[in-house]
């Protein structure tokens, strides 16, 4: 399943920088990612300086940590989006944010192809979700995902549409349950 | 494993997923997300609409030379990182980070209940609980939100009973007297973001002093 035949260009280049170390496939992610990157930090309200700085740590945490993206679990643009919001709370708090414990990873196990692909489609369907969402409704899916908003506003925001987000969660599910076990036999 | 019943609140696991958690109850979900698939699945799920967000929000034009920059710094070593604490015993690497690693540090508050303070600030606390068997946590509620997550043995209030990763979550509507179940002493981490208000008068004057 590395011919990249019906991945995203993204989860292709991602793979190849993951595990052939390719300099030219991060080129490409950077050329995708790194203007949106800049947008997303702008918008939460950083100067265009300072997002560059963001971004240039970002794109080199994707470089250096290839290794743990899994593109059974996660899609490259989730996976950004979270290392961009751990470098984001790193400036403003002084204590890292506590993140859950790693799933192990088993080493050259071959991804399957039809789970990576499923991942893709539910990522597909969410984004189109998203953007028929109403635009008041996309405003908030926005400013919560920035990080605009408190527990307690989402809490108060009863129209904002979680349940589409977790429409997903069925994905993936079997999976983890499975490493979590195995978390838990070492 | 496989028995966790009570989850974390939607809005709570995507205010977690964009950080913007307190502390005290980032620690928490992080926790019971390392105990439990489902939340775990959710997570990932929060974290894949964020990334839409950041796809398809809207591009900003780079200088000029951020490209060459990033790409000239490939070969430079990676800045080492701390491993993360792992789990040892019952407590997950979360609560093995903010135990800095170390053992608990048990006080006594009377009738066989001890906590370890683990966190203690403005923006609220977060302590391990110990309650023997069959023994209540004194009757209580709060001003604010209450999480209480099990990792040893498991304790029942008014709302319903909680297993070792079931997690339940309080606000100041909730009066209620938690009891640990027969079996190990009960172990959950608890975290609140105001003081609790204690019904009964002897704790209430204990309360500054165990900052519970």
């Amino acid at each position: 399943m590395t011919d990249g035949q019906d991945m995203t260009d993204q989860t292709a280049w991602m793979l190849a920088v993951r595990d052939a170390r390719d300099k030219a496939a991060f080129a490409r992610l950077f050329d995708y990612y790194a203007p949106r990157l800049k947008g997303f930090v702008m918008r939460g309200g950083m100067d265009a300086a300072l997002a560059e700085e963001i971004v240039q740590d970002v794109m080199l945490t994707v470089w250096h940590k290839a290794a743990q993206f899994d593109p059974e679990r996660a899609q490259v643009s989730g996976w950004i989006y979270q290392i961009t919001r751990n470098r984001q709370i790193d400036t403003i708090r002084r204590t890292g944010r506590t993140m859950p414990e790693e799933l192990k990873h088993e080493d050259d196990h071959e991804p399957d192809a039809g789970q990576v692909l499923a991942m893709e489609q539910e990522a597909g369907k969410l984004k189109q979700a998203l953007s028929r969402l109403k635009p008041e409704q996309r405003a908030m899916i926005e400013k919560a995902y920035l990080g605009d908003l408190t527990h307690q506003e989402i809490r108060d925001q009863t129209g904002l549409p979680l349940g589409t987000i977790k429409s997903r969660i069925r994905l993936g599910l079997d999976r983890l349950r499975h490493e979590l076990k195995e978390l838990r036999e070492p | 494993m496989s028995d966790i019943t009570h989850h974390i609140p939607e809005p709570m696991l995507a205010a977690y997923a964009a950080g913007t958690l307190p502390p005290v109850f980032e620690t928490v979900v992080a926790t019971h997300v390392s105990m439990c698939a489902t939340c775990r699945a959710g997570m990932q799920a929060h974290e894949m609409a964020g990334g839409a967000v950041l796809e398809e929000g809207g591009a900003v034009d780079l200088s000029d030379a951020l490209k060459a920059d990033v790409l000239a710094l490939l070969d430079a070593p990676a800045p080492e990182d701390l491993p993360a604490p792992k789990r040892k015993g019952i407590y997950p690497g979360p609560v093995m980070a903010a135990l800095k690693s170390r053992e608990p540090r048990w006080k006594s508050l009377g009738m066989g209940v001890r906590q370890s303070i683990l966190m203690d600030g403005p923006d609220g606390s977060l302590r391990l609980l110990y309650i023997p068997p069959g023994r209540a946590v004194p009757d209580h509620g709060h001003n604010g939100i209450e999480m209480t997550l099990v990792l040893q043995g498991s304790f029942s209030d008014e709302t319903g009973a909680f297993g070792v990763g079931d997690l339940e979550v309080a606000d100041e509507e909730l009066d209620h007297t938690p009891v640990a179940g027969e079996g190990l002493p009960c172990i959950c981490l608890a975290a609140t973001d105001a003081p609790l208000r204690f019904h009964s008068v002897l704790p209430r004057l204990l309360q500054p002093l165990f900052r519970i």
